[in-house]
């Protein structure tokens, strides 16, 4: 997992001391600037909420108490959750099954394979979106293109039972490649010994990748699931682009984040959106939290 | 440029054997490879018709007019040249938020690998803490900040959001760890160096694949960022090329808006062919600072 690099075996004298903090502050005073601040003014905002008359007032916890029982808000939730069980462990193990496929050395052209299926992770979510959302249209899209041709119906990637579905889909798409670079460079990493090892001790590939390969690159694994969690939460950029061309699929309470935004730029509910904000990204850091503790603890067994 | 880790196993040279080559695997492996590819290939393709051609033909394969110069004209000429406008803001927001994050992420990561101070420790928890602090979470209080601060609707309010990368300070820390033996530091300071010109002169060509991957993964959060310039721009003036695109899109789907959705296609492939030429162009030094940094344990 995350660790502070080893302390050096030597300390330098007091003086460094300086030295490093000149080194440091500009990046911690930027960072305090972008990261505390608002962190302090959102608490500080979702403590308030705006009245007609008279400015804001101290409402303590009321915000809070809205959030809970919010239905919009649970759907949301409901939603990113549903995305996170489905689409975080399909995407894994899709880049996991490639990165051992590359690294087993058996695949022609395998630094083509690395490069290309990478390259998806460059492009950005509203060009993604974009080719995607085309092609799912039934328009000009390959959907609209495959019902022509062959003369059946098939269901619109676009309805709004299936929407979830295809916006998972783009972005699995997008960050295949990206986790898959991840694993490919953990398993780089393993020592040469333990293949010469098992291959003394006769094992088979199979083998190999269940005893040595999984657990050498468990730490790439947590970290990737944990992203992984933390992108799930904050879905926002597909659901809000593709509702130009998906506007009756889309709620503007479609994930937590897009309900945020609803609430700020079109309710003017900024007091609310803040809590919906924190609360989310408690929500976030208990889980990324829980999945880091499960992968020390089975680290340790 | 090799990598300066030498734990890092070169494929093929240490291989006990080399296993003999699958075609079933690769064939299996392939269909990924697909599946990556063939959205590229539909944009590829389908930049080069036009308007009418893009509704007659079939979607992965040329329609009968071959449009391709005549789109990258008109997308470059279209509503007086917006287009180019939102070119040079996206390119003003990466140099400036990119290149200053790489800049800040650089020095100090530097700081914290190679030299003991107060608060060290303190700094590690603290951004490492933000990593999982969701980004998004903080946009609304951030752009209500800025608005406070007068900074909304100028490119202030992209670039300095942009200058943090907490993941960027983690892996120069790792890197420059690894990369800059102390003894090296000791030179230099016997030798009189003053520590900046130390770390300008004499450790940044060590330094150069983790720079390179910093620089080209803020680059990518850059050229691709939405989110923030959505919520703090409202200016079409100040917009870039993602914001713009999202915004041609929109009135394309719009009844009664012109319909472009032959510009928003041929603006797309526009768009991502410079970050797609920089990752070709620069696989060694971003493979090499992943492996080093990225997956740690």
């Amino acid at each position: 997992m995350l660790t502070a690099p080893q302390a050096r075996p030597r300390r330098l004298p007091r003086r460094r001391s300086l030295a490093g903090w000149q080194f440091v502050a500009p990046f911690m005073l930027v960072f305090a600037l972008v990261f505390i601040a608002p962190i302090g003014y959102a608490i500080h905002l979702s403590l308030y909420r705006r009245q007609l008359i008279g400015g804001n007032s101290f409402v303590g916890l009321d915000n809070y108490q809205r959030a809970l029982t919010d239905p919009q808000f649970w759907s949301a939730l409901g939603r990113v959750a549903v995305f996170l069980a489905v689409q975080v462990p399909i995407m894994l193990f899709l880049a996991l099954l490639v990165a051992l496929a590359i690294d087993s050395g058996r695949l022609y052209g395998r630094s083509f394979f690395r490069v290309a299926i990478f390259l998806p992770y460059a492009v950005p979510a509203v060009v993604a979106t974009l080719m995607w959302g085309f092609m799912y249209g039934t328009r000009f899209g390959l959907v609209g293109n495959i019902n022509d041709a062959l003369g059946v119906t098939l269901p619109d990637p676009l309805h709004p039972d299936l929407v979830l579905l295809s916006i998972g889909n783009i972005v699995t798409w997008e960050f295949v490649g990206y986790n898959m670079v991840i694993f490919y460079s953990a398993l780089r990493v393993v020592p040469t010994s333990l293949y010469e090892a098992a291959e003394v001790d006769g094992a088979g590939q199979l083998r190999v990748i269940r005893a040595i390969k999984l657990p050498a690159i468990r730490g790439a694994l947590v970290i990737a699931t944990i992203f992984s969690i933390i992108g799930s939460f904050q879905l926002f950029n597909e659901p809000s682009i593709l509702q130009h061309l998906a506007p009756n699929a889309i709620t503007t309470y479609f994930t937590p984040n897009l309900y945020a935004y609803s609430l700020s730029f079109s309710g003017q509910q900024y007091n609310y959106s803040a809590t919906v904000a924190i609360v989310m990204g408690l929500v976030t850091m208990a889980v990324a939290y829980l999945v880091q503790l499960r992968g020390i603890r089975e680290e340790g067994r | 440029m090799t990598p300066a880790l030498t734990r890092v196993r070169r494929p093929g040279i240490t291989r006990v054997r080399r296993p003999g080559r699958s075609l079933t695997l690769t064939a299996l492996t392939g269909i990924v490879l697909v599946y990556s590819l063939v959205p590229l290939i539909w944009l590829l393709v389908n930049a080069t018709k036009s308007q009418q051609g893009l509704f007659s033909s079939f979607g992965l394969w040329f329609a009968d007019d071959f449009a391709l110069w005549d789109n990258v004209v008109e997308t470059l000429r279209y509503d007086d040249g917006i287009f180019l406008r939102w070119l040079g803001n996206t390119l003003l927001y990466v140099l400036a938020g990119a290149g200053g994050a790489t800049l800040l992420a650089t020095l100090g990561g530097y700081g914290l690998a190679k030299f003991d101070f107060v608060g060290r420790r303190a700094v590690f928890a603290i951004v490492i803490g933000a990593v999982a602090v969701p980004g998004t979470a903080l946009a609304v209080p951030t752009f209500l900040m800025f608005s406070r601060l007068g900074l909304t609707n100028t490119p202030w309010a992209v670039i300095i959001p942009s200058l943090i990368t907490p993941f960027g300070l983690y892996l120069m820390w790792v890197f420059a760890a690894e990369a800059i033996p102390d003894e090296l530091l000791e030179a230099a300071r016997c030798d009189g160096a003053s520590e900046l010109r130390t770390l300008f002169q004499i450790c940044l060509p060590l330094l150069a694949p983790g720079i390179v991957t910093v620089l080209l993964f803020s680059m990518v959060a850059t050229w691709n960022n939405y989110f923030l310039p959505l919520i703090m721009l409202k200016d079409p003036d100040w917009y870039p090329l993602t914001l713009g695109l999202d915004a041609w899109n929109a009135q394309a789907a719009t009844a009664g808006g012109q319909p472009v959705f032959h510009l928003v296609i041929t603006g797309s492939l526009l768009t991502i062919l410079p970050l797609l030429a920089a990752f070709l162009l620069l696989q060694r030094y971003w493979q090499s600072g992943l492996a080093a940094g990225g997956v740690k344990e």
